[in-house]
Order: structure tokens, then C-alpha cells, then sequence
């Protein structure tokens, strides 16, 4: 992991999320870095995966929810009135907590999204590469026909990072992507991870801080406040937040005193 | 695979011991040429060199601390972590050793008492290829060759000896000289440990290939903590 950073890809300034009247998430300022792999961290209820979904607003879904700040993604706020979220949604990609391949082929799966996208390449071109760059196409490569459903889980949720990378995105939001996978599969999520900061940028959300410590290269802890806003805490090298953190709540975090 | 990122700063890391190793092996040789070329400038920069081998040793030591912080090893990865915490100690303290016999030769200055340089050249070299076979043994985890390796401590002690004869023979034919002949002495002591700490290396190897942690320093009878 290099310590250098990168240009900044997002940059969040002065950030709360509301849900109606209450505030889920407050006052966080934070840059996410290029090719780099953030970790959000913090106990339930911080509001790490609202921050999360905030990054491509899927917070746009749920009633009530509002955000106050500034999101800026090269230098755009995403939230301004001319920008269409589809089009933000096509440049940062989401895989969720479990694996949610439809029920439908491997193949389709993967077209489907470029096809709604307008892609007019080769389709068997791109379902090979992606499934390549999501280290899946060597094990499904003879059965490109079969129900994704009948896949693994660790292998199902390869198949849903190669679908969110078949729109050719530029960030990956992972929420919680490996809960529901054993620990082998996790650790090929982890790997995979890695290869992937080389082309992308990743930001993942996990409740597994040993998770967050191996495979990332950046750390956000968050932390409930006393009016039970999420906050930042802690922002830094994430070999820095797990060998000599600034804040006691962090260390008290990570060393498993606290959350 | 998984496990890349693990495997791949561990093998980083190796590296490094192997760097530091190397800076060990040329200290050694340099602060003897030191003592045979009565070079007390070469000394002078050879002990401010081994600020370098102070701080290369903290970055190994700073590296595996965020690998044991960030990368969870366990069984026997986490035994060559902990083993090279223990190695890089060892290399550290024999860079010491080097500067030791460096303070010596500017101690000894324009002194022309007879120094058995030969021997102590002799036994550089034997402790140097010692060195420099152990840690390969310790990067590549070969047990047979760790084992061997401590047998080698002998021919070292031997000289080692031969040395000491020699002292006292110099400081029963004149007596006043007995402050700087004593300092000879040292020289060899140093290069004695370092042998010895070459067997430690080889232990760590043993440990990290077997889990067993196992003395095999049996021909060294003095328990020596300098």
C-alpha cells in the first residue's frame, strides 16, 4: 500500500444527511482519494452507509431523506440541479451487502446494464473482460448460460462487481460486501479489491474493522455523536489509524473497548 | 490467491532484512580494514554510518508492526513477522559490533603494538559468510541450512582463541602496553558475538519452519550479555 495519495475524486464539504427532521449524519468533510481503497468504519447506527449512499445518491430513493453540503465529484457537486443522477449512478457504481445477481443468466447479467447504458461494442467482448477484471471468468467461462443464482455467494457477489464495472464506472461503492460470505470468499473479495484500486477508485463500507485494516489503503472511523448524529472522528492512513490513531474514541474503536 | 497483499509485503519485508543484512556484512569487513589500514578517518565515517543501519532496522520493525496491526497473521505467518522483529535485533546489535571495532582502531591511533590481523581478518570473513549464509537461510526458510550453519561457530571460536593467546603473549613481553593490547581483544570479542548472534538468526529459522523454538548455540558455554 503507497502512502501517497492521489488526487482527490470526491470531495465532501460540510455534509449532513437528514432523514425528514432528524439528522443521521453531521458535518463531515472529507477527500477521497484516486486508485486508492477508503474503508468507512464505526459502530451501528454512525451512519457510514448513509454517507455511503450519498456518494451516488441512492439516498434519492428513500422519502424524506435530504443532504445539506457539498458533494464534489471532479470538482461537480453531484447534488446540483443539472446533474442527472442516473448519470451519477453510471459513473459511481454500488455493490451491496448481499449479493443480488438477477434472475437471469451469467451473460445477461452483465449485458444487461451496458445495454441500458447504450453500449454497441461487442457484448461478448465486454462480458469476457469484465468478468476477467472480476477474477470470474475462469470459473464460469463454460457455463456463460447458467442462472447466476445457481453461483456461490462469494461467486455471485464477483458477478455483481463485474456487472457494476461492465458501465464502466469510475468509483465502486461497496456496502458491507463480503457479510455474507465465508472467510475465503471475502478474502478473494479482497484481493480482487486491490487489483481493481489500480482502475478504480473504491470506497467500502464494513462493520469488520480487520477487514477495513487489510484490505484499504484510506480509513474513515465514524462514531455516533450525543444527539445521535453520525460523525467523523478520524480520517487517515489506514496504517495510521491501526497502529497510532489520534483519537482515543478511535483507538478504543479499533482495539475493541468501544461500538 | 488469497492472501496477496499479506505474502506480498512479507516478502517486501524479507527484502529489507536482506538489504540490512548486507549493510551489516560491509560494516563488518570496512572496521576491520579500519584496524589493518590504521585508518582512523574511514573509522570516524563508518561510525557515523551506522546511524543507517539504526534506522533501516526501525523501518523493518515499523513495517511489521502495521502488518501484524493490518493484516491479521496468524500461525506461521506470524511467526516470520515475529521472527524478523527478533533478526533485525540481531542485525542492529552485530552493526554495534562494527562500530565497536571502528572506536577501537581511533583508540588504537598511530600505536604500534603487534596486531594479529590476519586472525582477525580471518575471522570477519568467517563470521561475514556465517552471516550472509544465515540470513539466507532465514529468507528462504531452509532448515537444513540453518542447521549446518552453527556447526561453522567453531572455526570462530578458534581463532577467537588463537587471538587471546596471542594478547597475552604481548602482554607478558611488556607489560605496558596492556591498556591497547587489551583493546585487540575486544576486536575479536566482537566478531565472536556476531558469530554467535548468527546462530540466533538460525534459530528463527528453525522456528519459523518447525514452530519449535530450539538452542543451538551447544559449543558456546559462555553466556555472554554484551
Amino acid at each position: 500500500m503507497t502512502e501517497n495519495k492521489n488526487q482527490p475524486i470526491i470531495t465532501v464539504k460540510d455534509l449532513s444527511i437528514f432523514y425528514k427532521t432528524f439528522r443521521a449524519v453531521k458535518n463531515v468533510d472529507l477527500e477521497i482519494f484516486e486508485n486508492k481503497i477508503t474503508a468507512i468504519i464505526g459502530p451501528s447506527g454512525c451512519g457510514k452507509s448513509t454517507v455511503l449512499r450519498s456518494f451516488n445518491r441512492m439516498n434519492d430513493f428513500i422519502p424524506g431523506a435530504s443532504i445539506q453540503g457539498n458533494i464534489l465529484f471532479h470538482d461537480k457537486n453531484i447534488y446540483d440541479e443539472d446533474v442527472d443522477p442516473v448519470q451519477v449512478r453510471r459513473m459511481i457504481g454500488m455493490v451491496f451487502q448481499k449479493p443480488n445477481p438477477f434472475p437471469k443468466s451469467i451473460y445477461e447479467n452483465i449485458a444487461w446494464g451496458a445495454k441500458m447504458n447504450g453500449y454497441s461494442g461487442n457484448m461478448d467482448d465486454l462480458v469476457e473482460k469484465t468478468l476477467q477484471d472480476a477474477a470470474l471468468w475462469d470459473e464460469v467461462k463454460d457455463e456463460l448460460n447458467k442462472n447466476a443464482l445457481s453461483l456461490s455467494g462469494g461467486q455471485q457477489q464477483r458477478l455483481c462487481i463485474a456487472r457494476a464495472l461492465a458501465v464502466k464506472p469510475e468509483i465502486i461503492l461497496m456496502d458491507e460486501p463480503c457479510s455474507a460470505l465465508d472467510p475465503i470468499a471475502t478474502l478473494k473479495i479482497e484481493d480482487l479489491m486491490r487489483e481493481l484500486s489500480h482502475n478504480y477508485s473504491i470506497i467500502i463500507v464494513t462493520h469488520n474493522m480487520q477487514q477495513a485494516a487489510r484490505a484499504s489503503d484510506m480509513t474513515a472511523f465514524f462514531t455516533m455523536d450525543e444527539d445521535r448524529a453520525g460523525v467523523m472522528v478520524e480520517y487517515g492512513l489506514t496504517t495510521q489509524i491501526f497502529t497510532n490513531p489520534k483519537n482515543k474514541q478511535t483507538e478504543d474503536y479499533i482495539t475493541g473497548r468501544f461500538g | 490467491m488469497p492472501r496477496d497483499t499479506l505474502d506480498r509485503q512479507v516478502n517486501n519485508i524479507k527484502d529489507e532484512v536482506l538489504i540490512l543484512g548486507n549493510m551489516i556484512e560491509q560494516a563488518t569487513l570496512l572496521s576491520v580494514d579500519t584496524l589493518k589500514n590504521r585508518d582512523i578517518r574511514a573509522a570516524h565515517e563508518l561510525i557515523e554510518d551506522d546511524q543507517l543501519i539504526n534506522d533501516k532496522r526501525f523501518a523493518i520493525e515499523n513495517a511489521v508492526l502495521i502488518l501484524i496491526a493490518t493484516q491479521q497473521p496468524i500461525a506461521h505467518d506470524l511467526r516470520i513477522l515475529t521472527a524478523i522483529l527478533e533478526v533485525s535485533t540481531e542485525l542492529e546489535r552485530m552493526g554495534d559490533y562494527a562500530k565497536g571495532i571502528c572506536k577501537i582502531t581511533i583508540k588504537m591511533g598511530e600505536s604500534d603494538i603487534p596486531i594479529p590481523i590476519r586472525d582477525l581478518v580471518k575471522m570477519a570473513e568467517l563470521a561475514v559468510t556465517m552471516l550472509h549464509k544465515g540470513l539466507s537461510a532465514f529468507v528462504n526458510e531452509n532448515l537444513h541450512l540453518a542447521q549446518s550453519i552453527p556447526l561453522e561457530d567453531d572455526n570462530v571460536d578458534a581463532l577467537y582463541h588463537k587471538v587471546y593467546r596471542h594478547v597475552v603473549e604481548v602482554i607478558t613481553a611488556n607489560p605496558a602496553i596492556f591498556d591497547e593490547a587489551h583493546l585487540l581483544l575486544w576486536v575479536a570479542h566482537n566478531l565472536e558475538r556476531l558469530a554467535d548472534r548468527v546462530t540466533n538468526i538460525c534459530e528463527r529459522t528453525v522456528f519459523i519452519a518447525t514452530g519449535e523454538m530450539m538452542e543451538m548455540d551447544s559449543t558456546d558455554d559462555e553466556d555472554q550479555e554484551d
